[in-house]
């Protein structure tokens, strides 16, 4: 599977404010720089930075550099750390084509954690993020990455599952050497290993 | 590794707007570079602070835009050249420097890079920073992409010394925090030597009269707008005899490419791309309005270059008239932030096409699954702040007075006091410094029957940046007040940079404490020193402060900001909610800790109908505990 032949390719990396969306963006766009490709990163935020959503518009050309927000309607892959912020994406910039690759472990806004709003059931959302999208990829990457031990290391099994995709035009190799050039030392294994933990859950 | 260890001319690099407008001003051999924190420019400075010893720079965060201002006019007057940066905000703080630098130039380039924001993302307003160029005749550069905004800072330092006069950059949020291709080129590596000329005339406005030296920014302007008819900033693509003219800068620029492409209008649509925008390069501009009748004008904030653009209109060929689209028609709203959808949408009307972003149907599925399913997330204080408990305990303090106490704000991450998070207690927010100008003045209107109390937050950043003189004000004019100083030991809004207040400065050298109870003691105003985290000793402070009227007091609210903390430390305690002791919603008028008190880390669990700890988000700050009216809240020390 691949959506090699799209120009621009434009992926939208969302979630909550800390959960580290804005590294994976860097990560993949310095892999695809690295390739001869044009990158632009842009950054939407919600209603705040503190615990808002965010989310980082990723736009990769063969040919020319584009702005730094995806039009509506025009997203291709939604990577989302959290799911109804993925869901949330899909209602601004998703269509028919659209691929999704979501955690599913949800983080409650506050109006749900103080009981003001409910958060719906996992069912729910993901049978929407289905109807709206043309595949869907559902991990578990918060249990994953506590498993390795750290609930922050979900970021890392994300982006591995969206490269084991293969809806990107990068290899494997690359981005583990772009990790390797990013992380400190102390931090690198554990992250290349949920890299590795995420990009085998979804290649075949 | 930093922008300037990658000393590889000619190599792309993945850079942040921000770090591009650095990397240029490095190209272009600066010595000196200040500024006072502010979204979308702290990461300039940021930059340059982290490469400051590596390439002999002399970088600060001054205590506010003015005084940065002056600290680089300093190094330029003295054969240095040097780099200013600031929010929209702030420059109105440097203005009133800036209005009589501009009379009297500058020797050696003095860029001053001003970043707005559209939208207010991260600001209190959306001011367009352009006008300010136009009013003090000073030449204005416009970068739309990250490689622009690195080649026209270097470019900038050489314009700066060409009319030796200051040469001002304005950014938007999309340029300074998006991230694209830049080509690297050299960085200078001319010996920097540092020497005031006392043989030249004084850098004065009255050595000549104003009117004098006004007389000659003008003949300056002319000179600029010739140098700018040719300059590789500026742009067309497109046919010939284009149907509709696009005149855009910034942000405009990708928008108006993404329309023209989307729409597939490339054979009738021609982009005049602008980058010099005052003084605008007139002959440029009529060549190409001359090969149109209808013209767009795509620009964020104000119509500035709509407004200029027209201007020349008048002036051109008797008997042309152009049919102008833009902000005055309501093609491109004339507040908020562009997107890429209002610039196709502008497009399409103009042409008289019809656009629609997705299948009806698939529009209308998405709204109803998101409205249906997708809560909000609203702003609100992280757990573990401090500033929660301080709006805690003023909201206790002045409950528990009675007398309608009035509280005024500042400009920080306490604004979210006027929200639920700050349980609604603040009253007026305007610009740095302003809430304690408002209270002091507040606290002078007894004679007219004002008998209510008056209090302000501020920062510690803010208290050095501008309320420091409102504080004298209040103590000249024996103005009855409380400023309570949120004191979280850095600018943690903008990213945690240093002030006066802590020990190290922008390159991490060590530096002196300059404490605020000694300038409160100085100005002979009783200072108050209390642990927000002690929400009932922090009370009766305040309400014992309260009593006792007469002049201006001072309460520093002192803890660190619990995000610094969690970064370096481990959380002190294991807090739990012990089930058999809570009430839930029969607690306070209901779900007191989460509905009233909100801390994040606090959750409503609907299977027990009791409040539960959300450990990964919980702080382990412990606060709750004594908020808790049951004693269910427990906290276990952690070793």
């Amino acid at each position: 599977m691949s959506i090699h032949g799209r120009d621009p390719i434009n992926l939208i990396i969302t979630g909550i404010g800390g959960q580290g969306n804005i590294l994976i963006s860097r990560l993949i766009g310095e892999v695809m720089l690295e390739d001869g490709y044009w990158v632009t990163i842009g950054e939407t935020y919600g209603a705040s930075q503190r615990g808002g959503s965010v989310a980082s518009h990723v736009r990769i050309s063969k040919s020319t550099q584009h702005g730094p927000l995806t039009p509506e309607g025009q997203a291709d892959i939604i990577l989302g750390l959290e799911p109804v912020e993925s869901l949330r994406m899909l209602g601004i910039y998703g269509n028919p084509k659209t691929y999704v690759i979501t955690n599913i472990r949800p983080i409650h806004p506050m109006a749900v954690a103080i009981g003001e709003a409910e958060y719906p059931e996992l069912e729910k959302i993901k049978q929407a993020i289905s109807e709206l999208s043309q595949k869907v990829w559902y991990i578990d990457a918060s249990e994953i990455a506590i498993r390795l031990g750290s609930p922050l290391l979900a970021n890392m099994v994300m982006m591995g599952a969206l490269v084991g995709t293969g809806l990107l035009p990068l290899k494997k190799e690359a981005c583990l050497q772009q990790l390797a050039a990013s992380f400190k030392e102390e931090s690198l294994t554990v992250n290349m290993k949920a890299f590795t933990m995420g990009f085998i859950q979804n290649s075949s | 590794m930093t922008i300037a260890s990658r000393d590889v001319p000619k190599t792309t690099q993945l850079l942040m707007g921000n770090e591009a407008i650095a990397r240029g001003a490095l190209e272009a051999g600066i010595g000196v570079a200040a500024a006072y924190p502010g979204t979308p420019s702290s990461e300039i400075i940021g930059t340059l602070a982290q490469v400051a010893k590596e390439r002999n720079l002399y970088v600060e965060w001054s205590i506010n835009e003015k005084v940065a201002m002056e600290v680089a006019a300093a190094a330029s007057f003295s054969n240095v050249r040097a780099l200013c940066a600031m929010k929209q905000n702030g420059l109105n703080v440097a203005l009133d420097f800036l209005s009589n630098l501009n009379l009297t130039g500058v020797n050696r380039g003095l860029v001053l890079v001003v970043c707005d924001d559209p939208g207010g993302i991260s600001s209190t307003n959306e001011q367009d920073s352009r006008h300010v160029a136009k009013a003090l005749d000073l030449p204005l550069l416009e970068p739309a992409t990250s490689q622009e905004a690195k080649d026209m800072t270097t470019w900038a330092f050489e314009l700066s010394e060409e009319i030796a006069n200051v040469c001002i950059l304005r950014s938007v949020t999309r340029i300074s925090h998006a991230r694209g291709k830049v080509v690297l080129g050299e960085l200078s590596n001319v010996e920097k030597h540092a020497y005031f000329d006392i043989s030249r005339k004084p850098y004065a406005t009255v050595v000549e009269t104003p009117p004098k030296l006004h007389q000659a920014l003008y003949q300056n302007l002319a000179r600029i707008r010739e140098i700018y008819e040719s300059s590789p900033f500026n742009w067309y693509i497109g046919p010939e005899n284009p149907e509709l003219l696009i005149i855009t800068c910034g942000s405009g620029w990708f928008y108006s490419v993404e329309a023209v492409r989307i729409l597939s209008a490339v054979n009738s649509v021609g982009i005049l791309k602008l980058g010099t925008t005052w003084p605008l390069p007139q002959k440029l501009i009529e060549k190409h309005m001359l090969q149109t009748k209808k013209i767009l004008v795509v620009e964020e904030v104000d119509p500035f270059l709509e407004g200029n653009l027209k201007e020349l209109a008048a002036d051109m060929e008797p008997g042309r008239t152009w049919t102008f689209y833009g902000k005055a028609s309501g093609h491109i709203p004339s507040f908020g932030e562009n997107t890429p959808n209002i610039v196709i949408n502008a497009v399409a009307k103009a042409l008289d096409l019809k656009y629609t972003t997705r299948d009806p149907e698939y529009q209308q599925k998405s709204q109803e699954m998101v409205k249906r399913y997708v809560p909000p997330r609203e702003p609100q204080f992280c757990a573990g702040c401090p500033h929660r408990t301080t709006f805690w305990a003023i909201k206790n303090a002045l409950k528990l007075d009675g007398r309608e106490g009035v509280l005024t704000g500042d400009i920080g991450c306490y604004g979210m006091g006027l929200g639920s998070s700050g349980f609604f207690q603040v009253r007026t927010m305007h610009a740095m410094g302003s809430g304690t100008g408002i209270a002091s003045g507040m606290g002078k209107l007894n004679q007219f029957g004002f008998n209510q109390l008056v209090l302000n937050v501020c920062g510690d950043s803010t208290f050095f940046h501008a309320a420091i003189p409102a504080l004298i004000n209040g103590v000249h004019n024996q103005s009855h007040f409380i400023l309570i100083v949120l004191d979280n030991s850095g600018t943690a809004m903008t990213g945690f940079q240093p002030h006066p207040g802590i020990n190290i400065n922008a390159m991490g050298d060590p530096v002196p404490i300059l404490d605020i109870e000694s300038l409160c003691y100085a100005l002979d105003v009783k200072v108050t020193v209390t642990d927000p985290y002690d929400i009932n000793g922090t009370t009766e402070k305040l309400l014992e402060m309260l009593r006792n009227e007469g002049k201006p007091r001072v309460l520093i609210s002192r803890r660190e900001c619990a995000l610094i903390k969690s970064r370096r430390e481990k959380p002190p305690y294991k807090i739990q909610v012990n089930h058999d002791q809570c009430i839930g919603e029969g607690c306070g008028c209901d779900r007191f800790c989460t509905r009233v008190f909100r801390c994040p880390g606090l959750i409503w669990d609907r299977e027990s109908r009791k409040a539960r700890i959300d450990e990964s988000i919980c702080s382990g700050c412990g606060v709750c505990v004594d908020v808790c009216p049951q004693s269910a809240i427990v906290r276990e020390v952690i070793e």
